[in-house]
């Protein structure tokens, strides 16, 4: 029995760790072209979720139409954000650059709470069956979704950075910013285009976790849940991200598990990350695939 | 991060005691002299609900004055301050109800307590710095909040802690007039304390190492000892805010010092201006008033076509939480020097007015 529920969490835990390295490398991408560390990243899987449900419910469009239109919303919003926003903060000191994502943070998250309400509004159902037996285990239909979602878009990623035009500008910029300025590469437009891929990201997974959960600002604390993930993975990693959310993720069902069968202290699984981000940022702050800062006067 | 200081010209300094002096002028002096008597004869201008709304403004300046030293003169940013000032709140309604200390006592015994615990948590933050440092503290405001509701011997759990009224030799601070001179005396301590302190050298080591600190640590200031150090007197008047803040609710519960709060100190040194020390206060009147700001308008709009169309009075929780968030970007963008850089200038300009060049 503790065999099977430990197996059962742990295959939850693999799947919304998909989900966190997912979000893990929205943000890394965002950090790693601009520099630029974005505590809003939640709201972003905020306002897509809602945007969507939104469509749905008012307007009862088919659901890939309202995903298609919600991932066109989303882009345009990641780069008028960074355009009006962020640009101006270009050259300021850090403390500026993390307390205006913050702003944006609770603008977004109050101003969504006040034209949704602040309960939790279900997905309208997709899939007919609610769980499949996968070898002997009972699995939603929605996590596997969400986990080939999350799969999908790793790829997609993949193939954007090692085939496309943008993707190898974005790559070159994150290299060296002034090597690919003299190169012909235009700084301003790969800023643009990280928020806007980033926006696009969160926004289907803030849409899968949306399905799977139910739409509220709960949604928002994955934007706080995915430090600990870059953190281990190393801030400017993508790889690392995706490593770190699945291991973030197995780690708190795990500790969920500790907590419910032998140590029943409680909120173990929410507590448990942000733990492992603290020692890790004693014993090895770069994680594990970061580049080390080194500092020349 | 530093706010630019230009003399203004024909400002000579002779000595070296007049270039370190508490007020730079005899204006600010008398300014500041005026500032206390009017705070002083306050309870007889205004009704009750002012006097409140001052009092927030005294123990939230006092917290922010802690923050501003810890990010604006250290350069260490902490996103974790609010649990600071839990701490000190559950810490004085702690010694009053288990020791049974008297209230007067508890309170600056709370403070040092606090102090305490930031000089701990100062260790392993004088490891990591600026983006890394902010994601620790984010991590210990969340684990301190769990501490929190586990540690009932010590908060009182889910049910929260009671804190004694104030008082001395049989005289109680039950009033909000009473109360707001005990909170006007630890203001004026506390940013008499750190206007004094950034003249020394301890000061002037804070400020070496947030403008460079490998050249701070070239120069023989020791980078973990000062790191430590920022942590703990920040700590403290966290603590000595959150103490008065305690026993003025007289009920402290764990709900109150989560992540929102600590941004609310953060927007308040922002605003106000980072490495300022008037900013500070400034910074906290400002965010005290702005939700007051809020409703104003709201009352104002009400039963027009904007009100029904966007139903504001249902929504005044939510206009106050993105008005603070919207606070937050403006001012970055526009004023990113804060308010007390815009009184400066203010100043200057009155100081030099017909040739202000």
């Amino acid at each position: 029995m503790a065999l099977d529920f430990l197996i059962q969490l742990l295959v939850n835990g693999f799947i919304i760790g998909l989900l966190y390295g997912v979000v893990a490398m929205a943000f890394v991408l965002i950090y790693k072209s601009s520099l630029v560390v974005n505590f809003a990243q939640g709201e972003f899987l905020l306002i897509g979720a809602w945007a969507c449900w939104w469509l749905l419910a008012k307007f009862s469009l088919p659901f890939y139409l309202a995903f298609i239109f919600t991932l066109v919303f989303m882009t345009i919003f990641g780069i008028l954000i960074q355009l009006i926003i962020l640009r101006p903060l270009i050259g300021e000191p850090i403390i500026s650059i993390i307390m205006v994502t913050i702003g944006l943070s609770i603008f977004f998250q109050a101003l969504m709470n006040w034209m949704f309400g602040v309960f939790v509004e279900p997905f309208p159902k997709i899939f007919s069956t609610e769980s499949v037996n996968l070898l002997g285990l009972e699995v939603q239909t929605v996590y596997i979704m969400s986990g080939l979602i999350s799969l999908l878009i790793m790829i997609s990623f993949a193939i954007f950075f090692k085939k496309s035009r943008l993707g190898l500008a974005m790559r070159a910029t994150a290299f060296d910013q002034q090597a690919a300025q003299s190169l012909g590469v235009s700084v301003k437009q790969v800023f643009s285009a990280a928020w806007g891929i980033s926006a696009i990201v969160s926004a289907v997974a803030g849409i899968v976790f949306g399905i799977v959960n139910g739409i509220s600002s709960g949604i928002a604390f994955m934007g706080i849940k995915v430090f600990p993930a870059v953190i281990l993975g190393g801030l400017d990693s993508v790889l690392g991200a995706i490593l770190g959310g699945l291991v973030i993720g197995l780690l708190e069902h795990f500790a969920h598990y500790l907590d419910v069968q032998y140590l029943n202290v409680g909120n173990m699984i929410r507590i448990a990350p942000f733990y492992v981000l603290l020692i890790i940022l004693m014993i090895k702050p770069y994680g594990f695939f970061g580049t080390k800062d080194i500092e020349r006067v | 991060m530093s706010i630019k200081k230009f003399r203004p010209c024909g400002d000579f300094r002779t000595s070296y005691s007049s270039d370190m002096s508490l007020f730079q002028d005899k204006g600010s002096f008398y300014l500041t002299l005026f500032g206390i008597f009017l705070l002083l004869i306050a309870p007889l201008l205004f009704d009750s609900y002012i006097i409140s709304l001052l009092i927030y403004i005294g123990f939230y300046g006092i917290a922010a004055l802690g923050l501003n030293l810890l990010v604006g003169c250290t350069g260490q940013i902490s996103v974790g301050h609010a649990v600071f000032f839990g701490f000190g709140a559950f810490a004085s309604a702690w010694l009053s109800n288990k020791f049974f200390f008297p209230v007067w006592i508890s309170i600056p015994t709370a403070a040092i307590m606090t102090a305490f615990v930031g000089l701990i948590f100062g260790i392993p933050a004088a490891r990591v710095k600026g983006l890394y440092l902010a994601i620790a503290t984010l991590a210990a405001q969340f684990i301190m909040e769990d501490f929190f509701s586990r540690a009932s011997w010590f908060t009182g759990g889910v049910d929260g802690a009671s804190a004694e009224p104030l008082k001395i030799f049989g005289f109680y601070f039950d009033t909000d007039e009473k109360y707001f001179y005990l909170v006007l005396f630890w203001l004026i301590i506390s940013f008499l304390m750190v206007s004094n302190l950034m003249r020394t050298r301890d000061g002037r080591a804070f400020l070496a190492v947030r403008d460079h600190y490998l050249s701070a640590e070239m120069m023989g200031i020791n980078l973990t000892k000062y790191r430590i150090l920022s942590f703990g007197i920040s700590s403290l008047f966290a603590g000595l805010g959150g103490a008065l803040y305690g026993h003025y609710l007289n009920f402290v519960s764990i709900e109150e010092f989560n992540i929102q709060l600590s941004i609310f100190f953060l927007a308040m040194i922002i605003i106000g201006g980072l490495g300022s020390i008037r900013g500070s206060l400034m910074g906290a009147a400002f965010m005290v008033l702005l939700p007051e700001v809020m409703d104003a308008l709201t009352r104002l709009l009400s039963d027009t076509s904007i009100d029904q169309a966007l139903s504001l009075s249902s929504a005044i929780p939510f206009i106050k939480e993105a008005s603070i968030g919207l606070v937050i970007i403006l001012f970055l963008i526009f004023e990113p020097n804060g308010l007390a850089y815009r009184w400066g200038q203010i100043r200057a300009w009155f100081k030099l007015y017909p040739f202000s060049y």
